[in-house]
């Protein structure tokens, strides 16, 4: 196997783009990312996408994409596993380098969800779940998460506010995300005061829907360094599964598949969470930010939120999370949000993230996370000059 | 999306019965059904209907709904762990919000789940109320 490097990156603002359709999108940051590797052909593109279908009526985003890159003739394919589909297309673009079967490929992760209501919009988010056993129920998405929280809270004695945090340090990231879709410093009191979703879930426990388009370019590490003067390597690439009901779940707050892929990407680096100079964690709501950092193993089980209590989750804290902003402020276009948090990473470790820069950033972890926990893809990225 | 009539019809027994599977080879009790044993990966295909009992291991309720529960709100949503093991995703009925705890003894009845599937069928299934 051959080792990987991102030699380009892009992304679009994050936010309501009335102007531009699923296509504009895609081909923005793309453009992007290629022009950022001097390049204007690669062998391959994936598109990581969750919702095209239910929400634009357009599929078949492989080809639509690489026609208006006017990459004619090229492999293009879609790539979907829920909110994970960003890094799953990023895994699979990885892979197709990796074992030689192409030189040059480009992934896009992009999603439209502003162009429908928000019930449609929750709707369409709800088929990462069970649509048998959960969505039947009339179990949204956010409720899902609410029945992790208010069991987190029973198990281990925390209160709402205690979570304040980790929307209050996102959205202080964002202040300096030109591409965040706030700008807007939040308190502990408003956090508190915010209306409920699905009790115990408020708006500021949740990420918003958004529209986006992250991309990256990626090479053979060997020469990488040829073609790009500041390119990342990638350390690791895993995935893990569990079952897609939460109830299936042997241990529901346990976050097994995160804890899986997250051993699985350190064993492939060689290096524990110690080693790790910041995590983009998948803060889709305040309680996976919890579970995440514990099964990722930054925190004892029950003591995620410690971290946030504590302010160890800031820039200067002891794992920065979210450092531009993360989902809650940047905002989570699903399927694009996973190539956001590569290509944030990839901003750090080339020491271009501005007022938010970690300094001396080396190894930087991303997480993404498809459905309440079922699919979840960790990459360990690395500063190579 | 609203789910199609073959789906409530195909899923009868579990809708209305509560129908799992026990493991012929560990003896676990499985529902939803799913002929593979996630205990021991054997087959395992034997029914067993299950007695609708349990406890609530978390609970949740609901202001912004998926499409088709409109009408219903505010509404709880709970996780059941049923006294044969498994867990299920179900609405509570006939308990205020405000009164449900974690731990509080539930049995399952069988309610309108939503007025109306995609062929304007009134669609039941279970739910599970405080144990009389
Ligand atoms: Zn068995």
């Amino acid at each position: 196997m051959r080792k990987v490097a991102i030699i380009g990156i892009g992304q679009t603002k994050v936010g309501e783009h009335w102007s531009l359709g699923i296509r504009d999108l895609a081909l923005q940051a793309s453009l992007a990312a290629l022009r950022d590797a001097n390049l204007e052909k690669v062998d391959a593109l994936y598109v990581g996408n969750m919702m095209s279908g239910e929400i634009t009526g357009q599929e078949h985003l492989g080809a639509l994409v690489a026609d208006a890159l006017g990459l004619r003739g090229v492999e293009a394919m879609k790539i979907e596993a829920a909110c994970a589909s960003g890094s799953a297309a990023l895994r699979v673009g990885t892979l197709a380098v990796a074992s030689g079967m192409a030189d040059l490929v480009l992934v896009v992760g992009v999603e439209k969800m502003l162009d429908t209501s928000g019930r449609e919009t929750t709707s369409a988010l709800a088929m990462a779940a069970d649509a048998e056993y959960e969505v039947s129920q009339g179990v949204s998405f956010v409720a899902l998460n609410a029945l992790l929280m208010r069991r987190y809270m029973h198990e281990y004695g925390w209160k709402r506010e205690d979570f304040a945090n980790f929307a209050v340090v996102a959205h202080e990231n964002a202040m300096n995300n030109p591409n965040a879709m706030f700008h807007l410093r939040i308190t502990p009191e408003k956090y508190a005061k915010a209306p409920m979703i699905a009790t115990p879930v408020g708006l500021l426990d949740a990420s918003p829907v958004s529209d986006g388009a992250a991309a990256v370019v990626l090479a053979p590490a060997d020469y990488a360094r040829t073609l790009s003067p500041a390119p990342v390597l990638i350390r690791a690439s895993a995935v893990a599964t569990a079952p897609v009901a939460v109830h299936d779940r042997k241990d529901p707050l346990a976050l097994e598949a995160a804890r899986l892929s997250a051993r699985k990407a350190y064993e492939a680096a060689g290096v524990g969470p110690e080693a790790i100079d910041f995590f983009e964690l998948h803060d889709a709501f305040t309680i996976m930010s919890a579970l995440s950092l514990e099964a990722a193993g930054f925190a004892e089980r029950g003591r995620g939120v410690a971290l946030a209590v504590e302010g160890e989750i800031t820039r200067t804290g002891r794992i920065p999370i979210a450092t531009m902003g993360g989902l809650k402020a940047r905002g989570h276009p699903v399927g694009a949000t996973g190539m956001y948090q590569v290509v944030e990473a990839a901003l750090q470790l080339r020491g271009l993230a501005g007022a938010n820069q970690i300094p001396n950033a080396r190894l930087g972890m991303t997480q993404n996370i498809g459905g309440s926990g079922a699919t979840i893809i960790t990459h360990i990225l690395e500063r190579m000059v | 999306m609203i789910e199609k009539v073959a789906d409530n019809w195909r899923l009868r027994g579990q809708r209305y019965r509560l129908e799992g599977e026990v493991c012929p080879h560990c003896g676990a009790v499985i529902f939803p059904p799913r002929d593979i044993c996630p205990e021991c990966g054997k087959p395992a295909k034997e029914p067993k209907p299950l007695s609708g009992r349990g406890e609530v291991y978390s609970f949740s309720t609901v202001y912004s709904p998926p499409e088709g529960f409109e009408a219903y709100v505010p509404y709880t949503v709970a996780l059941v762990k049923l006294e044969e093991g498994p867990m299920v995703t179900a609405q509570l009925t006939d308990v205020a919000p405000d009164e449900v705890e974690i731990g509080m003894k539930v049995e399952m009845v069988t309610r309108k789940l939503r007025a109306r599937g995609e062929e304007g069928t009134i669609i039941y299934g279970y739910k599970f109320r405080p144990m009389l």
